[in-house]
């Protein structure tokens, strides 16, 4: 567990395994943490960490928010955390007030476009959006003729197709048909790929922090199984595929850490960002494919059950990688930019930082 | 849980960016001048010794070490700064590199301060090459099997014995080299090796070249028959050499040479596809760019940690596992997406002798400063598997 000295992480923590134990969580058939778990992060304001005071949250740092998307991730826990910082965030950048509840945002996919009609009206189709189902509102970004904007939209007045992700959380198909919002305002300077990267970097904290507890877990299990009359870490077979984990599960938080850093401390989503940001999503998921497997390895057919709670790591850091532009996505975009920037600008954007 | 293996985000300080333009107009003013082709990484750059002594000229040489040993008192991460930059421009490095990487600091650490006096500065100065002598016949990843005996005569030590794949002993003014002072106990089989500062160049030292399948000649045998060694030139604890080495490799395997010695192949692949590659080609690069733009985050936050006085073994040893591994296959990744570059790209041909050379040099990166074998098992230690 990192040793942190960040109260927003620690307060976090503490509620995540007070109430978010993943033993407990994996036996409850009727999902009755959720209400309880949900309720004491609003209550610790966590939701709207990234929401200004004076726009109804609770005003913390990019950075810590980060690192509580990081902590989330390292419990894996179903609830639209993310989803409402990043909402609350999107809502502020257009100093809009954040509304109590759940939220979430869209589009969460790089190919889809809702628009902004002449009468303040707002329609489109945005696909696997992430707890739409669980959310009371959206925040929307809409494309105007006048450029971009963001609303805040009553999620009543949306038609939600429910879908599950890989992981089996809500990945929902919405529909805005002309719909009227709460509140609309023009966002200067501010685009959909801004949206994508910041949501990105989000899911790439969690995927590292669910790789973080999928080598925790895996090193704990290969300590205490037994076989050929050995503990299996003690197979440099074993020892080995754990020691790719660990890397793994390093590359994963150093890219992600690394890109919530660029993030926190740039004036701009100007190239250096782009690169950490893209960068993150492709690697993650990258770790999250091969780290995933390895974990999966490691524990035998015991992991491939539902009683047992790798799954609700392996499973989500595999479906988070689908969510704001999956890795393929990412690696084209950057790609084209690398190459539009031409070979010897390459190094130079590299060694930016 | 697993706090020991954050990387943390740090930044380079501005005086580095300073320093990196500086290194950048040095190199080139000597790619200028002709001393060396970056686009040539196949060649034999073991005789730049004018080249070596301009960088030490520069006081890009020891630099983080203290004044009066010539060194610049400067920070591992301006260091990094002039490693990185002198990697990614193809610089004829090899003969300063392992001096100002390895060697120098240990003797710094162990050696006594005349010999400090003497050696150190002239390290600074670009004037001297050094090797390091682990590896023996029969014994490779294996440090602990070293045979090659140092006898107790008086005055000093007789050397009997071969070291193998040797980089640059052939040029070498001086090899670090362990020897067995003792035999191991049975307690402890790391028991029983000295390290000692060799002097090259003197009888009783063979040197016998051994080619290398890039068709370049770097590694050697180098055989010792009766050769004398001085008492003051027994680095650190006789008999207890094996904390030494081990330490000592941990500066071996976090530096941006540690991923970045193929890289040439991608620039040149982005300057063959120009400003607007292909979908295939693009997503190929960018994931590239993404692999390689992590492991240097990674690399930076490990040098932050050197700096910061940290032991980051394992930390380390991630970074030489993952970069050496796409090192590795990056030539091989180049190569599949160089077949959809247009004939008629202005340096395909380039391309093409960089792709022959980088797929000869493959083989070797997973070896050299540790196998992935052995580096998995550091981890695994770390993991408490072990």
């Amino acid at each position: 567990m990192a040793e942190s000295d960040n109260i927003v992480v620690e307060t976090a923590e503490k509620i995540f395994a007070d109430l978010a134990d993943p033993q407990t969580i994996n036996n409850d058939r009727k999902d009755s943490w959720q209400a309880p778990l949900w309720q004491a992060l609003s209550e610790a304001g966590l939701p709207l960490s990234w929401v200004p005071d004076d726009l109804g949250g609770s005003g913390a740092s990019l950075a810590d928010g980060f690192a509580l998307l990081n902590a989330a991730g390292r419990f894996a826990v179903a609830v639209p955390l993310a989803e409402t910082m990043l909402a609350g965030w999107l809502l502020a950048q257009a100093k809009i007030t954040s509304p109590e509840g759940e939220m979430t945002v869209l589009p969460a996919s790089p190919k889809d476009r809702i628009t902004l009609d002449a009468d303040g009206a707002v329609s489109g189709r945005a696909r696997g959006v992430p707890f739409a189902k669980a959310a009371k509102h959206f925040a929307v970004l809409a494309h105007g003729k006048d450029g971009v904007s963001i609303a805040l939209v009553d999620a009543a007045n949306a038609r939600i197709e429910t879908g599950l992700n890989v992981g089996y959380d809500h990945s929902d198909t919405v529909t805005l048909d002309k719909v009227q919002p709460v509140t609309i305002k023009p966002a200067k300077g501010f685009d959909q790929t801004n949206l994508m990267l910041m949501g990105g970097v989000a899911r790439s904290l969690q995927i590292a922090g669910a790789l973080e507890s999928m080598l925790d877990i895996s090193v704990r299990y290969s300590n205490e199984r037994v076989a050929f009359e050995k503990k299996i870490s003690k197979f440099q077979a074993v020892q080995h595929n754990l020691a790719r984990l660990a890397g793994e599960s390093a590359a994963a938080l150093a890219a992600a850490t690394s890109a919530a850093d660029a993030i926190a401390n740039a004036k701009a989503f100007d190239d250096e960002v782009y690169l950490e940001a893209a960068s993150a999503k492709i690697r993650c998921a990258e770790a999250a494919e091969k780290g995933g497997a390895i974990a999966h390895q490691v524990h035998g057919a015991i992991g491939f059950t539902m009683e047992h709670i790798l799954h609700r790591y392996s499973l989500r850091a595999l479906a988070w990688r689908d969510d704001f532009g999956s890795e393929s996505h990412w690696a084209v975009e950057l790609g084209k930019l690398v190459a539009n920037r031409g070979a010897d600008e390459l190094w130079p954007l590299v060694a930016s930082r | 849980m697993t706090a020991a293996l954050r990387f943390d985000p740090i930044r380079l300080p501005e005086k580095c960016e300073q320093l990196r333009k500086e290194v950048r107009a040095f190199l080139a003013e000597e790619i200028a001048a002709g001393t060396f082709d970056p686009h040539k990484p196949n060649r034999e750059d073991a005789d730049a010794p004018e080249f070596s002594r301009r960088v030490g000229a520069k006081g890009w040489l020891g630099m983080t070490w203290p004044k009066k040993y010539g060194g610049q008192e400067r920070s591992f991460l301006e260091r990094y700064v002039v490693t990185e930059e002198m990697r990614v421009a193809n610089a004829p490095t090899r003969r300063f590199f392992v001096a100002d990487r390895q060697s120098g600091p240990v003797l710094l650490k162990y050696a006594p301060e005349h010999i400090k006096m003497d050696i150190l500065p002239r390290i600074c100065r670009g004037e001297i090459c050094f090797a390091i002598g682990m590896s023996e016949p029969n014994s490779g990843s294996d440090l602990f099997a070293a045979k090659t005996r140092a006898t107790k005569t008086d005055g000093g030590y007789l050397i009997n014995g071969t070291k193998i794949w040797t980089s640059s002993a052939h040029i070498a003014d001086y090899m670090i080299a362990i020897f067995r002072t003792s035999p191991p106990t049975k307690e402890n089989r790391r028991h029983g090796l000295t390290q000692f500062l060799v002097k090259m160049k003197q009888p009783g030292i063979k040197v016998n070249p051994i080619g290398q399948i890039t068709g370049q000649y770097e590694f050697n045998e180098v055989v010792f028959t009766d050769f004398f060694v001085p008492d003051d030139h027994v680095l650190g604890e006789v008999d207890g050499a094996w904390k030494q080495a081990t330490s000592e490799l941990a500066y071996e395997r976090s530096g941006p040479e540690r991923f970045l010695e193929t890289y040439y192949v991608l620039t040149e692949l982005v300057r063959a596809v120009g400003p607007n590659p292909d979908t295939r080609s693009a997503e190929g690069i960018g994931r590239l760019v993404a692999q390689l733009h992590t492991m240097r985050r990674m690399s930076v936050s490990v040098a932050g940690m050197l700096q910061a006085g940290k032991e980051p073994v394992v930390e380390a040893s991630i970074v030489k596992d993952i970069g050496t591994v796409w090192e590795q296959q990056l030539p091989h990744r180049v190569r599949d997406l160089a077949a959809f570059v247009e004939e008629t790209a202005t340096n395909r041909e380039t391309l093409e002798r960089q792709l022959d050379f980088a797929i000869k040099t493959a083989p070797k990166l997973t070896i050299q400063g540790g196998t992935t074998e052995v580096l998995r098992g550091i981890i695994a230690r770390g993991l408490g598997l072990r």
